[in-house]
């Protein structure tokens, strides 16, 4: 016990010696958080668009003003011909165009039906669909208030769960702590053993009466407690700074976020196994634990809409189930019955891999 | 104390230790000296019981490298070829470190390295990082010596210490071994040869040749000239024309000249002014550890 303790002490001055890593560790997460927070939106605001108005009616100019008047729309010019439509998205200067047609007005009110046109630059595809959409959204809401439609044809109303107004935010906050998470643990622990392998310490720690299991527990204890603090500091600044809500029981998140530094950690010990130097370390844990943990997690990319292998293999990162069980706490507000498989997942992978890293940790140097 | 018996390791193609043997009786200084690449390191982590040999066996006071490996970890203090401590730990910091591993104090063992350990006394609180090498060397001593192992490893302790250094290093192995401790060290530095009560001449993982220093040098089976003239080099080149030389190497400002027992110093002489050499110095040396390790290696 002494000796264990001894082994936590020396790593955590380690860790605190190096200044420059810890101004990393800690100032990491915080760039990250806020550069993802600002940079990555996929809601929209004061948006350009131009209008040609071929009606010029009472109709038309109301939802002119309705369309000027919403946060999401910046009506920044009137066009006066087809012609212009083309030359206005070459200049770059808007990214939509709404046409009204000449019997905009009488169309409407006698035939319930009269078609505008939305003309959008695709060549951003994800904005002009986004832009589109919230215009049809504008347009129909218009024509229930207006004409006072009792339902003559179906009307579809979509309502976004959990997240009403479709903000990123919820989505990388999770994001950007699991990957934190994974980048601290998973790459710290591995570059400290390669460390000790590189400068010839661990020979002596081998041949000494240390048991290999005190070795890992002083390796991963400390970097446990680094993570726990680095997972409070994105869990600060997502709700206070980015007004993420929190819904479930903060003990049932804590203890997940545990779960799955501890299998990161792990994984962390088990690339040290194999690397023997830093450079080897840190390479191996970039390429086959962050990117995985990026591209595969569906933090960026939605899951469903990967070919089917990529399914398959997205199931056994831990980033996977840790990104579900976080936005389940936290969005909906569920306890741990509705997790129970994600969590059983991560515990599984995690058993698993202490076990390998077990069984694979060297009491001698080859 | 530590016996090895035809030990064998290869390195997928490279053999580095070929059908090793050698005993180390209680209480002895004993030298392993050969060249980089000799093998010496890869002995030392088979008697550390961090490698396995591929056969062969070898054991420390009575215990198997391979069976009984926790017991061995337990009283052997080595010192691994680049000094093993933790750079951004201090002198102190480093020492109760490995004090706390080997489940001692500091306190408990302070006599075995109170000489030692008095030299650091005044940078106890600087990094190790930050000491020079013979300083850190001690310190490492240090650190090997704090659970008052029975057997002690050097693996090339003086390797990138400055002369001052050495030699404290090895009044200071002379002291240990005074205190009954047996130790096993090897260097590729053959002057210090000469410090051991018993020597392995090792080169290409075999031994060439086991005995004292004094033997070894003895059992010189040539006759040995040490010749100084006005240009060391040209003498060199002509020597290793010498139609009787069996060796000729340059020992600093002066040449050892290897030759058959019927060689005397007029024949030498006469040779080298033939040639043009100046200021010509002959005598007829005893050989020395090296001039055998020379003769050896050829």
């Amino acid at each position: 016990m002494k000796t264990f303790a001894a082994f936590v002490r020396k790593e955590f001055k380690h860790i605190f010696r190096d200044r420059k890593t810890l101004i990393i560790l800690f100032g990491m997460p915080i760039v990250m958080v806020i550069m993802f927070g600002f940079a990555i939106r996929t809601e929209i605001s004061n948006s350009r668009i131009a209008i040609l108005d071929h009606a010029k009616d009472a109709h038309s100019q109301k939802l002119k003003n309705k369309i000027s008047a919403s946060e999401y729309f910046n009506v920044v010019t009137e066009l006066n011909s087809e012609e212009e439509i083309g030359e206005i998205f070459k200049r770059g200067d808007v990214k939509l165009v709404l046409v009204f047609p000449q019997d905009f007005g009488k169309g409407l009110v006698n035939e319930n039906h009269s078609p505008i046109q939305i003309i959008a630059d695709a060549s951003d595809p994800n904005t002009a669909n986004i832009l589109s959409s919230y215009l049809q959204a504008t347009f129909q809401s218009y024509v229930n208030e207006e004409l006072n439609l009792q339902a003559p044809n179906l009307n579809i109303t979509t309502r976004m769960m959990y997240n009403p107004e479709n903000k990123s935010v919820y989505m990388f906050v999770p994001g950007v702590m699991t990957i934190i998470l994974m980048l601290v643990s998973a790459l710290m622990t591995s570059i400290t053993v390669a460390k000790e392998k590189e400068i010839g310490t661990m020979e002596i720690l081998l041949v000494s009466p240390l048991k290999p299991f005190v070795i890992i527990l002083g390796k991963i204890i400390p970097y446990l407690v680094l993570a726990l603090i680095i997972a409070s500091t994105i869990l600060l600044l997502g709700l206070y700074v980015f007004n993420m809500p929190m819904n479930g029981s903060y003990y049932l998140l804590f203890a997940e976020i545990f779960l799955f530094v501890l299998c990161a950690l792990v994984l962390g010990l088990l690339i040290s196994t194999v690397a023997n130097s830093q450079q080897t370390a840190m390479l191996i844990s970039m390429m086959a634990l962050m990117l995985p943990s990026i591209l595969l997690s569906g933090f960026i990319f939605p899951i469903s809409s990967m070919p089917l292998p990529l399914q398959v293999i997205s199931n056994a990162i831990p980033a996977k189930w840790f990104i579900i069980i976080i936005k389940n706490i936290m969005l909906k507000g569920t306890g741990l019955e509705a997790i129970m498989f994600e969590t059983g997942v991560l515990v599984f992978i995690t058993v698993l891999l202490t076990l390998i890293a077990i069984k694979k940790f060297k009491i001698r140097l080859e | 104390m530590i016996t090895v018996q035809n030990i064998n390791k290869s390195y997928g193609q490279v053999q580095a230790l070929k059908s090793l043997s050698f005993n180390v009786e209680e209480g002895q200084l004993y030298g392993l000296i050969g060249p980089d690449g000799a093998g010496k390191t890869t002995l030392f982590r088979i008697l550390t019981t961090l490698l396995l040999a591929d056969s062969g066996e070898a054991t420390l006071d009575g215990l198997d490298v391979k069976k009984d490996y926790k017991k061995i970890r337990k009283m052997v203090g080595y010192m691994p070829e680049r000094f093993s401590l933790y750079m951004d730990l201090t002198v102190e910091e480093n020492l109760n470190f490995f004090a706390t591993v080997f489940q001692t104090t500091v306190e408990e063992n302070y006599h075995l390295i109170h000489d030692i350990y008095q030299m650091l006394e005044p940078f106890k609180k600087r990094k190790a990082g930050d000491l020079s090498g013979g300083m850190k060397q001690k310190l490492a001593l240090s650190c090997a010596l704090i659970h008052k192992p029975r057997v002690l490893l050097l693996d090339e302790p003086t390797t990138g210490v400055d002369p001052v250094s050495r030699k404290e290093f090895w009044e200071m192995l002379k002291k240990l071994q005074q205190g009954g401790l047996t130790t096993l060290v090897s260097t590729p530095f053959l002057d210090e040869a000469e410090l051991c009560d018993e020597v392995a001449l090792v080169q290409n993982g075999q031994i060439l040749k086991v005995d004292t220093p004094q033997n070894i040098a003895l059992a010189f089976p040539h006759k040995l000239w040490q010749i100084k003239s006005k240009s060391n080099y040209k003498t060199l080149k002509i020597l290793k024309e010498f139609n009787q030389k069996i060796s000729a190497f340059a020992f600093g400002n002066v040449v050892h000249l290897a030759t058959d027992l019927e060689v005397n110093e007029m024949m030498i002489e006469s040779y080298l002014k033939n040639k043009g050499v100046e200021q010509i110095q002959i005598q007829a040396i005893q050989a020395g550890i090296e001039d055998v390790f020379m003769d050896l290696m050829q």
